[in-house]
């Protein structure tokens, strides 16, 4: 769909606005609603929609595939490594009460962690999906 | 009140949208009411006070599924085979299992009732202890990220093994990769 001006210049102001909401949606899912899950979708929405109006072919010149179910494999790694400090610091697994030294600071950054695990995982999903399913 | 009017009217349109994907051949038309179901049924979740589970429904189900689909309309064609023959060993399968459902409607707790087995410990321990506890303002986060921790560590695990298996049926190897990207630029 290169040949599409409208499409083309309305996708490049876009995307990066996509992206910027997805990072807010991760990082403020604790005082609003979102989370890693939305997070990684929207986020992952900006690199489809980019292999949409400019060909899956540049796409995959931007996000190495191979890179990117590296980290689809990453996210699902950071997660169980949050639970598995929680076991080395003497707590039970996915134990964020012991990550720092109050409960509440623990329960923080335990969530912030986990909650990105989720977002790298959906959003590198996503972008596999896509990769697989869009003609090449 | 008023979002009870609201709430009859987006399920009466969401029984509209589902007859028309069954009665629609036309691939592309049906995958675009597939969308207009999911925006329908997000819009119902925020008028249930559910917005996480909205924001998700709108993203997941109105965004990617749609394009999913999309990408596999591309490659297959978009006209559906008509049968329009009636299977009756399906009509008998689908009558009683509708009837049985109808039946457990009878059982299960009214809209929003205080004696709802979820009402009566589990939300009110998590309202007053989501504060002290977690200390983070929206409980939905504290629910899914803390409390029930090991369950989106389930679901996180779920959509990568979802994503190895689609990887398995429908990704090309690294070699083909190269393969078919040499072929493109030569």
């Amino acid at each position: 769909m290169e040949h599409h001006l409208v499409l083309s210049v309305v996708a490049r102001i876009i995307i990066p606005l996509i992206m910027l909401f997805g990072l807010y949606v991760q990082f403020h899912g604790d005082y609003g609603p979102g989370g890693g899950f939305q997070a990684g979708v929207i986020f992952a929405s900006s690199f489809i929609l980019y292999g949409i109006i400019f060909g899956v072919k540049k796409l995959r010149s931007v996000v190495n595939p191979t890179i990117v179910r590296c980290l689809a494999a990453f996210g699902v790694l950071l997660y169980i490594g949050v639970g598995v400090v929680g076991i080395l610091k003497g707590g039970e697994f996915l134990n964020y009460n012991l990550l720092s030294k109050t409960s509440e600071v623990g329960q923080h950054i335990g969530i912030m962690i986990i909650e990105l695990g989720v977002g790298i995982t959906v959003a590198s999903a996503m972008i596999i999906l896509f990769f697989a399913f869009a003609k090449p | 009140m008023i979002v009870i009017y609201i709430n009859i009217i987006i399920l009466f349109l969401l029984i509209i949208t589902s007859i028309a994907i069954n009665q629609q051949d036309n691939l592309f038309a049906a995958t675009m009411l597939t969308g207009i179901f999911s925006l329908l049924s997000a819009s119902l979740f925020v008028c249930l006070d559910a917005v996480d589970v909205a924001f998700t429904e709108a993203a997941v189900g109105a965004g990617i599924a749609l394009i999913l689909f999309l990408g596999t309309l591309a490659s297959i064609k978009y006209k559906e085979k008509v049968k329009n023959k009636v299977s009756v060993s399906g009509l008998l399968l689908v009558i009683p299992t509708g009837f049985l459902l109808i039946y457990g409607i009878h059982d299960i707790p009214s809209f929003g009732a205080l004696d709802n087995p979820v009402q009566t410990y589990l939300a009110d321990r998590y309202i007053t202890g989501s504060s002290k506890e977690i200390g983070i303002p929206n409980l939905v986060t504290s629910v899914l990220a803390s409390y029930r921790g090991h369950d989106t560590l389930g679901e996180v695990t779920v959509i990568f093994t979802a994503c190895i298996g689609v990887l398995m049926l429908l990704g090309r190897s690294r070699g083909d990769y190269r393969g078919i990207v040499d072929k493109e630029e030569s």
